[in-house]
């Protein structure tokens, strides 16, 4: 009995999006939108630019109030809440802890002052943990996981390179072990063998940890790697959805036909 | 010309009523900076206007008023403002600290201990203990609001990482009351434990950034600090030259250019006392038994 009701849980969506919309004055930058993400998924936003992408992202980890519809969240208890119904507290609880956000420009989402360890050890510091020994040492495997040797950890993230802030941020968000992470292009702006590197290196936590995950990317090939389903948007709307391969391999929809017929052959 | 008169203690009583409100609201919530229409001062900001209008607003005729600045009497700011309330409020004034019940300092708290009777009042240039590490107003707010002090630590896991220890030695940041991270203004860490469960009522008054808090009396001030690297108050391994005291905070004074120093205790009211009890420290032997100093 307890067996299934564990599977029962496993079933339910971690992540439910009820249609959701947002508007800017006139400009409506998403019009509903509906999905479910479930654990250990990985799920793929592709779009060009001014299509609703970011705006999606930002309502969907409450960082923006959406005009229309909800986002509902299964906790680590089993329970799924309305995010817009949670307090604020619990709400920026929930964003350092069980979710990550990885934004596109490392600055955002780093303290360019302060140093690696430090960064790596802020969110456990902001939970609680006191003592410095063992928030050094924690901070010091996650660096090795996403292969910043350990003799950088006290340096600032301003002498970094744009691959390494980027693996910072990673590994300053998966320190406390999240069920969801965000990421907003994260391999804008790096050169094409860094950013296989990262993608290479985002693979492995996402499935030891069994991470759920939202990418935003114009860049299709990111989707392929990383994602197992996709969704197509355009003008604010969500014109296809499917599994990856399928979609890409074999787009109905005459934008998304253009999408990837407009990726240069290797 | 008629000399100009003041009403009592300088501010007019609306003013007065205005920041007695907000001090009472800092008592009630101990370690909350609560916002005042902090008014222009007949100084310039960063002299203790902040300090100088809590003053202003408790000061009652029978009050005999202290002020020190780095612990001393004798300083231009101190001398000023303890002129300032003579004119306009013709109180009392004294640099003895146990016969004061209103004493405004700048950077220290005074060696004697402070009894229920008494007032002390700090001159802060920045209350928000946040401000180096988030600039934005508005997020350090909210950080207050929700108690998310994570950040606070990253300050100190800084200073462990480069200089191996906690390398604040003032404005060491405090939670009051087990709720709120306070800025002690900028004390030196030996005084943090004063602050811990004191008899006297402690009050905070910035007055550039329009800002005052409180420790009511007998209330809990912890200094932050992590388990491995617990908080240790920090003085210079010597006693003082003038009077020999060893349990005083002590300012390093440079005597020649070839490296020669002395130490003596910050605090003149506590030194002198202790020189009139007589006791002497090295560099102040009796008349007959002086020798030069080498």
């Amino acid at each position: 009995m307890l067996d299934r009701i564990t599977t029962l849980q496993d079933d339910t969506p971690i992540l439910i999006a009820d249609g959701l919309g947002k508007s800017y004055g006139r400009l409506r930058a998403c019009r509903d939108i509906s999905f479910k993400l479930y654990s250990g998924e990985v799920l793929a936003i592709v779009g060009e630019s001014g299509s609703g992408k970011s705006t999606l992202l930002q309502l969907l980890s409450a960082q923006l109030a959406p005009n229309t519809g909800s986002v509902s969240y299964r906790m680590r208890d089993g329970s799924t809440r309305d995010l817009a119904a949670m307090g604020e507290a619990e709400r920026r609880l929930l964003f350092r802890t069980d979710w990550g956000f990885v934004h596109q420009d490392p600055a955002m989402g780093l303290r360019m002052a302060v140093s690696a360890g430090a960064n790596v050890g802020e969110r456990l510091m902001a939970i609680g943990h006191n003592h410095y020994g063992k928030i050094r040492a924690t901070a010091t495997t996650w660096l090795e996981r996403v292969e910043i040797s350990a003799d950088r950890i006290d340096d600032a993230p301003r002498t970094y390179s744009g691959g390494m802030r980027q693996r910072l941020q990673i590994a300053r968000n998966l320190v406390t072990e999240p069920r969801l992470i965000f990421m907003d292009e994260p391999t804008g702006g790096l050169d094409v063998s860094v950013q296989a590197r990262l993608l290479d290196m985002m693979r492995s936590p996402v499935g030891e940890l069994g991470l759920s995950a939202i990418v935003v990317t114009h860049d299709l090939a990111v989707a392929r790697l990383l994602s197992h389903r996709v969704m197509v948007m355009q003008g604010g709307r969500v014109i296809e959805t499917g599994l990856t391969d399928q979609v890409l391999d074999d787009p109905r929809e005459p934008y998304t036909q253009l999408l990837v017929s407009s990726i240069l052959p290797a | 010309m008629n000399a100009p008169t003041y009403n009592f203690a300088y501010l007019d009583e609306q003013t007065k009523r205005m920041i007695r409100r907000a001090i009472l609201k800092a008592i009630a919530i101990p370690g909350y900076q609560v916002p005042f229409a902090s008014r222009e001062m007949p100084m310039p900001y960063g002299w203790g206007t902040g300090g100088v209008q809590v003053t202003a607003a408790i000061l009652g005729p029978d009050d005999r008023l202290k002020v020190i600045d780095q612990g001393s009497d004798d300083t231009t700011n101190a001398i000023s403002i303890r002129k300032f309330f003579q004119k306009t409020a013709g109180v009392a004034v004294t640099t003895s600290t146990v016969n004061a019940t209103v004493i405004q300092t700048r950077h220290r708290i005074h060696e004697a201990q402070l009894g229920a009777h008494q007032v002390l009042v700090y001159q802060v240039p920045i209350p928000e203990p946040l401000r180096f590490l988030e600039p934005r107003e508005t997020e350090t707010r909210r950080m207050h609001a929700l108690a998310e002090y994570g950040l606070i630590h990253v300050k100190l896991y800084e200073d462990i990482a480069r200089f191996g220890h906690i390398a604040t030695a003032y404005a060491y940041p405090v939670k009051v009351n087990a709720r709120y991270v306070m800025d002690p203004s900028p004390t030196p860490k030996f005084d943090n434990p004063k602050m811990d469960n004191c008899e006297a009522l402690q009050l905070f008054g910035a007055g550039r950034e329009k800002r005052i808090y409180a420790i009511p009396p007998y209330t809990t001030v912890q200094s932050l600090d992590f388990e491995d690297y617990p908080f240790e108050p920090y003085k210079h391994k010597a006693c003082c030259a003038l009077c020999n005291a060893a349990d005083s905070y002590l300012d390093e004074i440079v005597t020649d250019d070839k490296g020669s120093r002395m130490f003596v205790c910050s605090d003149t009211d506590y030194c002198e006392t202790r020189q009139a009890q007589g006791h002497r420290g090295s560099e102040n032997a009796s008349p007959f038994a002086e020798s030069r100093h080498a």
